[in-house]
């Protein structure tokens, strides 16, 4: 083989390498990519049944449900719209009535939503940074210094 | 008064980081022996300087001082003397500080390596180090200072994040940081080089084992994370696919990648411009990974506070040093002369595909990890991008690369031959294939992914030890002396076969995780709950009271194959000056597999929720890093290594001999 032909061989190689990644990147982002949407947005957006997303807002106060073998209901609000969510599992320990959470699922109906992981947070004070973002947007954010009066 | 003169030893490493910066490279460009010679000298300076300062904070978190805010906000005088020790690192600013520590300890241990390493090139190469110094030091002293007074003095302090009261605390981030920082040093050579505009095999061979030395902490680090996170989250994942894990892993992929071209380079004198931009690359997705856990853009429990300030000064480190790094290699790299020649089947050809592939499993999950982010900013729509996007895209391009590495291990520098080279895996090969074939005859149509993987660990385990049986035995060989040539064989051999042993146990480990099985259900004391194979049963829940959280016991009976293995704990734990509640993970190790069960909240009619699962062979995953990080290390020893510097033999005072 000549200095020319290995280099080309080099070449190739690493082309279909690359064009590999680059097809199973983008097959991918159409496929395996979930969107972040508030109740609002799915109302809005009119969102079919089946959609894959992840749902963030605010626990309402008193919708928590517990059925029997750990099924679980409630629901989730923004300023406009609120959603009725059901899990089966255990909820991470920063669960609370009232405070800001993060569900992946499935869209049951436009008012139901099936999850089937609820997010874990991390810190007390922390509000999930998407669930924050849409409350400020709806002007609904009492601000970092009262929702966490403790900040690091 | 101590810890004003930590802030002060911080100054004073800037100080002295500047004529690190300015004095060697004016010497190696001017050819000034003594100029140069400032190099290693003001670099131990700096170190003494920052490890000062860091002690001075550790100081203040051991005596609890209150009136540092930054002890005030990350500690409790109640707090068991480790977590005051480790919580020095637990919090944003204490971080940055053992980052600049890790970086100085670097820049000193190439300064008093004076003796292997030529002059101009250690000169220039503290001379890059320390212009990364001068970059974190200005970052902490004007947006991060660990040494801010409070006046007056609060009485208590705030504790540390929960989740951070861990042993693992004390260990995940340092040898994390090692590793991330460990590429420092081959970035800060291949710009010296660069700037010298002469790289060689010689050249190779001095950076290799800063390569190697920190992928191996790196590889302990991520492993050490993830046992972390797998243990404490409570959630039985030991891989999330998070932005700040992915975070480690592209400087992983690129160390890696970057560790076997060095020995192309070092070998063949090939690869020579690749392997500068990869240092490069190496490190720049080491700052970026700073940058991603530092910055805030990403919010979890490894940032510790949303400042933009110290997010755009972190963005504008990442911007000087990934832009001037690369514009210093377009300008110097076409000057570089071509290397050796090698056939694409040959292990240097097998080396190529190996960086290939690691180049490109390393863009995908840099595509992954970032493209949320772009899009934010430009269009403002959030995604979220998990687990299936990196398991469609990362796996097709590594799983190729495993294929392939026992058969580039023995294929022959500069012409090999494939079918010579199969021809030798065919033993291994079998026995693989037959192993996955009993698997799935024995799980009767359980998960397909599992026997497939555990073959392909096999496979790689078998494999990479093969090459060490080849070299030293052949048919007709005595035991004995097969024994003794293998013992024979270079250290960096055994590194290597070793070392992708290692890769084959954990993704035998990952790959059983296909078999493994949760149960979730809501216990009455005496009540049982089953999971493949193995039952608890719930004995009782008691209180307890600690220092500084309390907690809810659930204390539980395993049972496997109908016989009484032991009790586990788990717990509901609320630590009390933060409020925070936290679950802990009761394990149970069986074998190389695990029982774990984490509990939920306790319901009103006394029955609790928890969840079980049975992850068999899930330790092997991180034995198989330790192994991996072993063989590395192994390799470190190894003679050739060693060779070329004479420090030894001069460092031996004369020896003092006896008038006659």
């Amino acid at each position: 083989m000549t200095r020319k032909q290995r280099r080309l061989t080099l070449i190739g190689v690493a082309g279909c390498v690359l064009a590999i990644a680059l097809g199973l990147v983008l097959y991918a982002m159409n496929d395996t990519i979930v969107f972040f949407n508030s109740p609002a947005d799915i109302q809005a957006k009119n969102l079919q049944p089946g959609t894959r997303i992840r749902l963030g807002g605010l626990v309402k106060e008193g919708s928590v449900q517990r059925g029997s073998d750990q099924q679980i209901s409630f629901e989730v609000m923004d300023a406009q719209a609120a959603i009725q969510v059901s899990y089966k599992g255990l909820l991470p320990d920063l669960f609370r009535e009232g405070q800001g959470v993060v569900a992946e699922g499935v869209l049951v109906s436009p008012g139901m939503f099936r999850a089937d992981s609820v997010l874990a947070k991390h810190d007390e004070n922390y509000m999930p940074r998407e669930v924050a973002d849409t409350l400020k947007k709806q002007g609904h954010w009492m601000g970092e210094a009262n929702a966490a009066p403790k900040t690091q | 008064m101590l810890v004003e003169a930590g802030h002060f030893a911080l100054a004073l490493a800037l100080g002295l980081s500047l004529i690190q910066f300015i004095v060697p490279l004016w010497g190696a460009r001017a050819k000034d022996p003594v100029l140069m010679a400032v190099a290693p000298a003001s670099a131990l300076a700096v170190l003494a300087c920052i490890a000062f300062s860091f002690l001075a904070l550790t100081f203040a978190y051991v005596n609890s001082d209150f009136s540092v805010l930054n002890v005030v906000q990350n500690s409790h005088s109640a707090k068991p003397l480790i977590y005051k020790i480790s919580g020095v690192w637990g919090n944003h600013e204490g971080s940055m500080l053992l980052w600049v520590l890790i970086l100085a300890l670097f820049g000193g241990v190439v300064a008093l390596s004076r003796n292997s390493i030529p002059m101009r090139l250690q000169a220039n190469t503290l001379a890059v180090q320390a212009s990364i110094t001068i970059a974190f030091l200005l970052f902490i002293l004007t947006t991060s200072n660990p040494f801010t007074r409070v006046i007056p003095a609060p009485l208590e302090g705030q504790d540390l994040n929960p989740l951070l009261q861990d042993p693992g605390l004390a260990i995940h981030p340092p040898l994390l940081y090692i590793g991330y920082v460990g590429f420092s040093i081959s970035f800060a050579f291949a710009c010296a080089a660069l700037i010298d505009g002469r790289i060689d095999a010689v050249w190779a061979r001095i950076v290799r084992p800063w390569t190697l030395g920190a992928w191996a902490f790196l590889t302990l680090g991520i492993a050490m994370g993830s046992y972390w996170a797998y243990y404490e989250l409570g959630w039985g994942g030991w891989w999330f696919w998070d932005p700040v894990e992915n975070a480690s892993l592209m400087p992983w992929l690129a160390g890696t990648a970057l560790m076997h071209s060095t020995v192309v380079m070092e070998k063949r004198d090939a690869l020579k411009v690749w392997t500068i931009l990869l240092a490069i690359l190496t490190f720049s997705l080491s700052l970026l990974g700073t940058f991603l856990v530092r910055s805030g853009v990403l919010t979890s429990v490894h940032s510790f506070a949303v400042d933009p300030e110290r997010g755009t000064f972190i963005l504008g480190i990442l911007i000087l040093f990934i832009g001037g790094s690369l514009a210093l290699f377009a300008w110097r790299a076409p000057m570089l002369k071509q290397g050796g020649l090698f056939a694409p089947v040959s292990r240097e050809g097998a080396l190529v595909l190996n960086n290939l592939f690691l180049a490109s499993a390393c863009a995908t999950v840099f595509i992954g990890t970032l493209y949320p982010l772009a899009l934010e900013v430009l269009t403002g729509e959030k995604i979220s991008v998990g687990a299936p996007f990196f398991n469609f895209t990362f796996l097709p391009l590594i799983v190729p690369l495993l294929l392939l590495l026992p058969l580039g291990q023995t294929l022959a520098w500069k012409r090999g031959n494939f079918l010579g080279t199969a021809q030798r895996l065919y033993a291994v090969f079998g026995i693989a294939l037959l192993a996955t074939l009993a698997m799935f005859a024995l799980e009767h149509g359980g998960p397909v992914a599992a026997p497939l993987g555990v073959g392909l660990g096999l496979y790689l385990v078998l494999g990479s030890l093969n090459e060490i049986v080849t070299r030293s035995w052949s048919k007709g060989t005595p035991m004995a002396v097969a024994w003794r040539k293998a013992r024979g064989l270079p250290r960096s051999a055994w590194g290597t076969a070793i070392a992708h042993a290692g890769v084959g146990l954990t993704v035998i480990g990952v790959a059983a995780t296909a078999w493994g099985v949760e149960a979730i259900g809501s216990l009455k004391p005496g009540e049982r709950l089953n999971a493949g194979g193995y039952e608890v049963r719930l004995e009782r829940v008691v209180p307890r009271i600690e220092a500084n959280y309390r907690e809810d016991v659930a204390l539980l009976t395993v049972f496997g194959s109908g016989r009484e293995l032991g009790t586990i704990e788990t717990m509901k734990r609320l630590y009390v000056t933060r409020g925070m509640p936290t679950t802990e993970a009761g394990i149970m190790t069986v074998g190389l597999g695990q029982i774990y069960a984490s509990i939920g909240e306790i319901q009103a009619d006394g029955s609790i929720g928890m969840r079980l699962y049975h992850k068999p062979l899930v330790l092997l995953i991180w034995i198989g890093s330790l192994v991996m990080a072993a063989g590395g290390a192994l390799s470190l020893t190894d003679r050739r290594l060693r060779i070329g510097a004479p420090a030894r033999a001069k460092a031996v005072p004369p020896t003092a001999v006896p008038a006659e």
